[in-house]
Order: C-alpha cells, then sequence, then structure tokens
C-alpha cells in the first residue's frame, strides 16, 4: 500500500467464537478513538462494535498507519497481536468497500439478512460523524452503503421471512389480523418457549395478554413481566372465545384444548379467525381442530419448517445480493480512486498527524 | 401540443398502460423481489386518466353515458372498477391488489377493443332523454364495477386462505394482505355495490312504472336477480351465516353472474345505429 488507501481491520463471528469476541469488545468507543486519532497517516475513522463484530472502516496514509491502529486497539484490549492476526479481517479498496456494502445489507451477520445491523452501521457512522473522525472518503463510502443495503432489501429476498419460532409465529398472526394492537393474545403454559413467543408478540405491537398455567402464582410472575393478566387454568375453556391467539405451550402429557372447545368458542366469534399455535410437546391442541372454519392450526414442526424454508430462502439469495453489491462497490471504488489519487484527502504528508 | 387521437385510440392507450401494470408485478414477482406499489399504482393512474378521456370523448359524441354497447359497457366497467381501486389501493397500501387490478384492467379493456363486432353499432336514445334513466344505467355499470374490485379482492383472499391452512407462506403468498383486513374489504365492497345497486333499481324502478311495455322483462329478471344475490350475502354475511371461503366464492360467482346479466342488459335496448368515431374537441 504505497498510497492514500481505504481499509477495513477488524474480527468477526466468522473467525472468532463468543469467549473470544467478548475480550475484543469495545467499553469505550470514544476513548479508544481519541487514542486512535494520533495514529500518524491515519486520516479518516469508523469504529463499528457490536456483538457480532468489531470493525475499523479508515483511510489511511499508509500501511503503517493501519498497523497502528491495529496495535493500539491490541494493547487496549490487552489482546496478543499474533492472535489477532490470526483471527482479523484486513480488507483494503474496493474489497473493504464491498465489506461494509455486506456487512450494512446483513449479509454478513450470524442470521443472514437481519435487520438491527443496519441500525448499528447508521449508529457507528453517527458517532464517528459527531467525533469528527470522517471525511470525504468514508462520508461517500457510508452513504453508498446504506443506498446499497435499503436496495438489496428492497429488491430481493434477502430479508423475507422470519427465521425464529417465536418470530414465525407473530408473523403468521400477521398474515391473519394484520395490526397486532388489537390482537388478544392467551399464553397457555409458563415455559421459555411461551414467554418467549408472548414476548414476540408485545415487541410488535400486541398490548392485550393474558397468561394461564397450572400454577397460578408462575403464570402471575410470568405475566408480570410481560404486562399482561392471568386466567385461570380450569376455566381456558370459557375464555377462549375471548382471545385471537393462543399459543400453547404446557408440558401436559394430553391434550388440554379439544376440538369441541374450540368449536364451541368459534360459534361466539364465527366471524374473526382464531390463530392457534401449539409449541407444546405432545401437543396441547387436539389436531382436528384445524378443519374448523376460521381456525388456523400451527405446531412446532410447522413453524420450524416455515423457519427453515425462510433461512434457505435467504441464503438462496446472497449470490444475487452480492453481485448487484460488487457492481455497486465497484462503480464506488473507481470514484474513490480517483479521489485518493488526486490527494484531496487531506494531508499528502503520509507521517503528519492523523485524524 | 394537441393530440388528435379517437376514442378508441385513447382507450388503447389506457389498456397499455393497464397492461405495463400488469407486467411490471409479474416481472417484479418473477424476479423474486416485492411487487411495488408506487409504480403500478402510477401506471394504472395513468392508464384510469387516458381511458377517462376516451370514454370523454365517446360521451361527447353520444350525448350521454357511454352504455350503448358491450364495448362500452366494459369499458364502463373497468373504468368503475379502477376508480374504487384508486381510493382502496392508497388506504390498504396493497400492491398485490394493485397488481390483480391493473390484471382486471388490461382484461376487460383488450377484450372489448378486441372485438369490433362489440362496437359495430351502438343502442341510441337509450335513457330517452331522461336524465334519471342515465343515472340508473351509470350507477348500475358502476356498481358492476365495484363487484369486479370485490372478485379480485375475492381471488386475493381465497389465495390468502389457501397459503394459511397449507401452511405455505413464501414467495408470492407473503405479499398478499392479511386474510381479516381482505374480509373487510369484501365486505365493505358489496355493501357499497349492493347500495349503488339498490339506488340504480329504485331510479329505473320510476322509468319502469311509467312506461312498462318498453322495459325488457329479461333484462330487469336479471339484473334483479344480480341484486338479490348481491342483497342476501351482504345479509347473511353481516349476520355472521356466510364467512370465510363461502364468502369469498358467493363474491366471484356474483361477479360472475354480473357479467352474464350484461348480456341481457344490452339486448333489451332498440334500436341500433353506428357508433360515432369520436375525437378530442379541437
Amino acid at each position: 500500500m504505497s498510497e492514500a488507501c481505504l481499509f477495513v481491520l477488524g474480527a468477526t463471528h466468522h473467525s472468532a467464537p463468543v469467549e473470544v469476541r467478548e475480550k475484543l469488545a469495545v467499553e469505550s468507543e470514544s476513548a479508544l478513538r481519541g487514542e486512535l486519532a494520533s495514529v500518524a497517516g491515519l486520516r479518516e475513522l469508523a469504529v463499528l462494535n457490536t456483538c457480532n463484530r468489531v470493525e475499523f472502516y479508515g483511510v489511511a496514509a499508509n500501511e503503517s498507519a493501519v498497523e497502528s491502529v491495529q496495535a493500539v486497539y491490541c494493547a487496549r484490549q490487552k489482546f496478543e497481536v499474533g492472535q489477532f492476526e490470526s483471527i482479523r479481517i484486513r480488507l483494503t479498496g474496493r474489497e473493504a468497500a464491498l465489506h461494509l456494502f455486506e456487512v450494512a445489507s446483513g449479509l454478513d451477520s450470524q442470521l443472514v439478512g437481519e435487520n438491527e445491523i443496519f441500525g448499528q452501521v447508521k449508529d457507528a457512522y453517527a458517532a464517528a460523524q459527531a467525533s469528527g473522525s470522517t471525511g470525504a472518503v468514508l462520508n461517500r463510502l457510508f452513504q453508498k452503503a446504506f443506498q446499497a443495503a435499503k436496495h438489496v432489501r428492497t429488491n430481493t429476498g434477502i430479508s423475507s421471512g422470519r427465521v425464529s419460532v417465536a418470530n414465525v409465529a407473530v408473523d403468521l398472526a400477521a398474515n391473519i389480523f394484520g395490526n397486532l394492537a388489537d390482537v388478544k393474545v392467551l399464553v397457555l403454559g409458563t415455559g421459555e418457549i411461551g414467554e418467549g413467543t408472548a414476548k414476540a408478540f408485545k415487541s410488535r405491537g400486541a398490548e392485550d395478554l393474558a397468561v394461564s398455567g397450572r400454577r397460578i402464582e408462575r403464570a402471575s410472575e410470568v405475566a408480570g413481566g410481560l404486562g399482561a393478566g392471568t386466567v385461570r387454568f380450569e376455566e381456558i375453556d370459557s375464555h377462549l372465545a375471548s382471545y385471537d391467539v393462543i399459543v400453547c405451550s404446557t408440558a401436559a402429557p394430553t391434550t388440554i384444548v379439544s376440538a369441541a372447545a374450540i368449536s364451541a368458542a368459534m360459534r361466539r366469534r364465527p366471524a374473526r379467525p382464531l390463530l392457534l399455535i401449539d409449541l407444546a410437546l405432545p401437543r396441547d391442541v387436539e389436531a382436528a381442530a384445524a378443519d374448523l372454519q376460521n381456525v388456523f392450526l400451527y405446531n412446532l414442526d410447522d413453524l420450524a419448517r416455515i423457519a427453515e424454508s425462510n433461512r434457505m430462502a435467504r441464503e438462496a439469495e446472497i449470490a444475487r445480493c452480492r453481485e448487484l453489491l460488487s457492481h455497486r462497490a465497484t462503480g464506488l471504488w473507481e470514484h474513490v480512486q480517483r479521489h485518493l489519487s488526486s490527494g484531496s484527502n487531506g494531508t499528502s504528508d503520509p507521517h503528519g498527524p492523523g485524524i | 401540443m394537441h393530440l388528435d387521437l379517437t376514442d378508441r385510440q385513447w382507450l388503447w392507450c389506457a389498456a397499455g398502460f393497464y397492461a405495463a401494470g400488469f407486467v411490471l408485478g409479474t416481472a417484479s414477482t418473477i424476479r423474486g423481489g416485492r411487487v411495488r406499489g408506487l409504480p403500478i399504482y402510477g401506471t394504472i393512474l395513468a392508464g384510469y386518466i387516458l381511458q377517462f378521456i376516451g370514454l370523454g370523448i365517446r360521451g361527447h359524441a353520444t350525448g350521454g353515458c357511454p352504455l350503448g354497447n358491450p364495448f362500452e359497457i366494459f369499458q364502463f366497467t373497468a373504468w368503475s372498477a379502477i376508480s374504487l381501486y384508486l381510493v382502496i389501493g392508497v388506504t390498504f397500501r396493497s400492491s398485490v391488489l394493485g397488481y390483480f387490478t391493473s390484471c382486471l384492467g388490461a382484461a376487460l379493456t383488450i377484450l372489448s377493443l378486441s372485438i369490433p363486432a362489440w362496437d359495430a353499432v351502438r343502442r341510441t336514445h337509450i335513457f330517452g332523454g331522461n336524465p334519471w334513466i342515465e343515472l340508473h344505467a351509470a350507477l348500475a355499470i358502476f356498481s358492476y364495477g365495484v363487484f369486479g374490485l370485490l372478485a379480485l379482492t375475492s381471488t386475493l383472499f381465497l389465495f390468502r386462505h389457501f397459503s394459511l391452512k397449507s401452511k405455505r407462506l413464501g414467495g408470492w403468498f407473503s405479499f398478499l394482505p392479511s386474510i381479516l383486513d381482505l374480509d373487510h374489504i369484501e365486505v365493505r365492497l358489496l355493501g357499497a355495490g349492493a347500495a349503488l345497486l339498490t339506488l340504480a333499481l329504485a331510479f329505473g324502478s320510476v322509468y319502469f312504472t311509467r312506461d312498462t311495455p318498453n322495459v325488457g322483462h329479461f333484462k330487469l329478471a336479471a339484473t334483479v336477480a344480480v341484486w338479490a344475490v348481491a342483497t342476501v350475502a351482504f345479509g347473511l354475511r353481516i349476520s355472521g351465516r356466510l364467512l370465510s371461503k363461502r364468502f369469498a366464492w358467493t363474491c366471484l360467482a356474483l361477479f360472475a353472474a354480473a357479467l352474464l346479466s350484461l348480456g341481457a342488459v344490452d339486448e333489451s335496448r332498440h334500436p341500433v345505429e353506428r357508433p360515432p368515431s369520436g375525437r378530442a374537441a379541437p
């Protein structure tokens, strides 16, 4: 690297297991940024620090500036440089640009296509901007990365479909009821999976939740954590008609919700659909309930199958996304290269002061 | 710039835009991407404006609402359905509904333009100079357009129902609106269609009582039958006795019946003449 160049340096979930990432996680980004500011030849810098990656995007006047970034970072984290080099990602030029495009688009995420990373990249850029460590190159790079990520998410299936059972269940409810704000959810069973599903409903806007379990104290405890009400377990059948979604996850050895009880409930609410999510093994809901009009019954296998098929569909889109992003990265890189060659980015002295 | 196009040429252009909306949606689906609402909505809106111009020229030339032959009736029905979609499409932000509406618009307009015999002759003086009869006819055909949109919504409902019952939620099915939203749209469209047709028949009955010999009984029976199906279906749905799939199939049957009744409506008119070659006023 004889002239100023764009680079990315860091470690991600691909090569660093969680116990290593714990050591690499930056506690105080501003303090680190302060230390890196003194690195000679480092012209621009942005730090992306999430639970799955720590990455430094920057523009350096020479290779030794990048080495210095690595040295400062490892020293601060008390991490051996040799070990870091064995797991690190280090890319320059067009490849660095393409990498950010893929990260922002969710292609490089542990859960391919997830949306959270987009916000994290935005936050990282905003923090870098606020600290004044970005310049013409990183500004353009991040703006283009956001555009590319939006394009890919809109025009491909990389983000479509949920890949966890709880979120698939919530999506199902959205397919039936649309807006979940008015949807009433009853959770039968106080186990982890039922609670997790209830939380997923709450996070997507469902406000009217109730919990029922054989042990009313435990049900009250779970309900309290969710801001939900409770229903006595012995009175479930009489309450079925009041709920739109019933999530079952008890450890009962036999079915606890019969098709006859569902049928009776549906007579009281014929026009409004009912979604039964049976996450229990053995199953809590009698299978014949699926044949009733306006009743939609999904068990654990159904949800797992949908989640798996969504995951596969996302992965099938990766190649197409990479092609789209590669094209954009090439276009951006040509522009950045001209900019860097013209020496218009900060000082021309490779050993001059940092950002 | 003045475009010296005939009414049919304007209507061909409109049909082209409706078809373009359909092609746009199909291409998005084949590429695996989302059916995007705004381009389809814009394409349909452009087609709607062109169709409005074409029908306006025809109406100006004939001196009334252009409902004098099967060609004009199909065009007016398509225009009515699109009018409603342009309102509903925004409310429900349903790009899939737009996709199907462009399909319906293209099908009805291209079909009517492709059969010259449908526009070879047209009934004259169909409203007898009576504006109430003209209103009756316009309302009746507008209600048929509403039933057309209702049929589309019902088709989407059946697709969504199938996807939920068969547990296939990916791919194209993921773009469908929720089943409850579709059900609500169906009920509102059926209610609106039934109300419009009731009004149309109310206006028509005034004429019928004054000039019974000139009213075709076949036409009357067919129209009343469509009205009866619509109002009974609406009543049964509101009382919770006709629901879900059966309600959707009934709505499809209603639109089919409405289309079939058009033959009876047109046959009852006299006399005939060649349609005017309408052009935009200079």
